[in-house]
């Protein structure tokens, strides 16, 4: 365990290494450069601009840049935003709330009706529900999520008043149910596609558990069919969607920022595209690492936690 | 190769007659869907000729017209322009940067998969941990710093798209190519002293073909939802050129007073997106020679 342990660390590392590397490399070998907001204010001149970049260290060769950003990196610093000077860290943590709290509501109502469809599915195999879940799965993956918030925002905020059509909380409020009733749109929103994903994994992941010859010995013993299929059937069904959780992270990510933009949701999403309006290059570099980190570790955890769970997997 | 004689007759099997077809066929989703996409192409390239308006024509009288309102079928949006023209050529747009990022990342993809496959040891582990790196991004956040900080142009959003969405292939290529190159017809071309280039492409790539169609037709559907997207936020397709991501854009404030501002093109982006997920059902359960339908 422990070496396994100690592999699977090595592997993220070297992984973040390479994912830090091609960060580096979008940002600073496309077009414009970090200094390219500051060239369009007016009476800028060409000796001050090169003034800036010798202050900022942008002057040197990218790959003393690169060794020297990734030296402050590992220390902890993460740079300063160019919008108002604050440390990067500081920046993406005041928004990393925002962005757990949607991804988390969303990501446990996605699996618990998920994991409810992808059962149902594969227990009444060819019925009109699984025909009707498979298909519906098909074109939940197919609409826009950005779009689909739109809609619902149209819906249910201008048309029927129900729900806030934005924002995480409202000004002067904040309570539990402030936070809960903005929270509703966007967590469903997001949850609508992750829902035919794990959907569909859960039941080709029951269907393959089902027809096993333990399952046949248990009904065989003479157990209620509830049990054989609470402890025998979804228990192992179940596995292959923790690995999922870890491979689906980078999606949910994505599908947060996503629905972050369309609800003005002060998430690292919307960090994200107001850091790349203003091309503040260190927050959006800081960002995308953060985001590889957080994927990278989501995969971890969700591997050592199979290697734990199932004693199937023997580990040196 | 096979092009030499055969001494033995063998009934020859036209495409038509082949069971992957036969398959296909008996998918009704993947049929909806492959009509679908006839009707939306047919209408995108032929809709502009059969409507009385210019998708740039501005009509300052006629701003927020609301669907079915003379001859404006969809409406027009806040500068007058009828959406139903915008829609359609917007289509064609967003169908040719959908079509041609999925070339180019099908064959980024299938290059690296093949390489990583076929020579596999040093070689492939790195290029594959190369492929995990670019995954370990949500591809949204690549896509958007890449199409922000580079001019867009419709050719540039195509490539951009097809940097940030090769992966995918790369991996089912590269895991197809690895099970087959331990194979005896390998063995043969190898012995027959054919080029390392020549067994990967022209003797590897045809038996594992199968896979890689599912997964581009997929790649469609992904590229038409991300050049939505990005063009939605501004940083992709730029106007006046439309497309039905940039007719989203600014949609969201007009939301109370014009909706069909967001839903025309919405509706649009998830039909074509549909269908393409549709086909890939259908091909993947025509192609798959393991599931037995038949």
């Amino acid at each position: 365990m422990f070496h396994y342990l100690l592999g699977r660390l090595w592997q993220s590392l070297v992984l973040l290494v390479i994912v830090s590397m091609i960060g580096f490399a979008v940002l600073n070998l496309a077009p414009g450069g970090p200094l390219s907001q500051y060239a369009l204010t007016p009476g800028m001149t060409q000796e001050a601009l090169n003034r800036l970049a010798e202050q900022m260290g942008l002057n040197r060769p990218l790959p003393v840049q690169y060794a020297d950003w990734l030296w402050h990196l590992v220390q902890g610093d993460w740079g300063r935003s160019y919008r108002d000077n604050q440390p990067v860290l500081d920046v993406i943590g005041r928004h990393l709330f925002a962005t757990l709290l949607l991804m988390g509501t969303s990501t446990l109502i996605s699996i618990l009706v998920g994991t409810w469809i992808g059962i149902k599915g594969a227990v009444k195999r060819y019925s009109v529900f699984d025909y009707a879940a498979t298909v519906g799965a098909m074109v939940a993956l197919s609409i826009p999520t950005f779009w689909f918030g739109l809609v619902a925002i149209y819906v249910f905020s201008l048309w029927l008043k129900w729900l806030p059509a934005g924002n995480m909380y409202t000004i002067g409020d904040g309570s539990f149910g402030d936070y809960a009733i903005h929270l509703i749109m966007p967590s469903l929103v997001l949850a609508f596609v992750n829902v035919a994903v794990w959907g569909r994994y859960m039941r080709t992941a029951t269907l393959d558990v089902i027809n096993q010859d333990f399952v046949r010995t248990a009904r065989a013993k003479g157990l209620p069919e509830r049990t054989v299929m609470m402890k025998h059937v979804v228990g192992n069904a179940l596995l292959p969607m923790i690995t999922l959780a870890g491979v689906q992270l980078p999606s949910i990510l994505g599908g947060a920022l996503v629905t972050e933009t369309v609800f003005t949701w002060p998430g690292m999403g919307r960090l994200f595209l107001d850091s790349l309006g203003y091309n503040d290059y260190p927050v959006v570099m800081g960002l995308l690492m953060f985001s590889a980190m957080l994927v990278l570790a989501g995969n971890l955890i969700a591997d050592l936690l199979v290697a734990f769970v199932d004693p199937r997997i023997r580990l040196g | 190769m096979s092009a030499v004689a055969s001494p033995i007759a063998v009934e020859r099997i036209h495409w038509w007659q082949s069971r992957t077809l036969r398959r296909f066929m008996r998918h009704r989703l993947a049929l909806i869907g492959l009509a679908m996409i006839v009707i939306l192409t047919f209408a995108c390239v032929c809709g502009p000729w059969l409507l009385p308006y210019d998708e740039l024509y501005i009509d300052i009288r006629a701003r927020f017209a609301s669907p079915m309102t003379g001859a404006h079928i969809f409406g027009t949006d806040p500068l007058g322009r009828d959406i139903a023209a915008r829609l359609f050529m917007a289509g064609r747009i967003s169908l040719l940067v959908g079509f041609f990022a999925m070339l180019l990342s099908t064959a980024i993809g299938t290059v690296i998969g093949i390489t990583a496959g076929y020579y596999g040891g040093r070689l492939g582990a790195a290029l594959m941990r190369f492929v995990d790196a670019f995954l370990s991004f949500p591809s949204i956040f690549l896509l958007l710093v890449l199409a922000a900080f580079i001019k867009p142009s419709p050719f540039m959003i195509t490539v951009i798209i097809a940097v940030t969405s090769w992966m995918e292939i790369a991996r089912i290529v590269e895991a197809e190519i690895r099970s087959l190159r331990e194979r005896d017809f390998v063995m043969a071309a190898r012995m027959l002293g054919l080029r390392d280039t020549k067994i990967m492409f022209r003797e590897l790539l045809p038996n594992a073909i199968g896979p890689i169609i599912v997964a581009a037709t997929l790649t469609v559907a992904r590229a038409i939802l991300l050049e939505a997207y990005v063009s939605f936020l501004g940083y992709g397709i730029q106007p006046p050129l439309p497309s039905w991501g940039n007719m989203l854009n600014g949609a969201q404030q007009y939301l109370d007073r014009a909706p069909w501002l967001a839903i025309v093109p919405g509706v649009a982006i998830t039909l074509a997106v549909t269908s393409f997920n549709f086909i890939g059902d259908g091909l993947r359960d025509a192609l798959d020679a393991r599931s037995d339908i038949d």
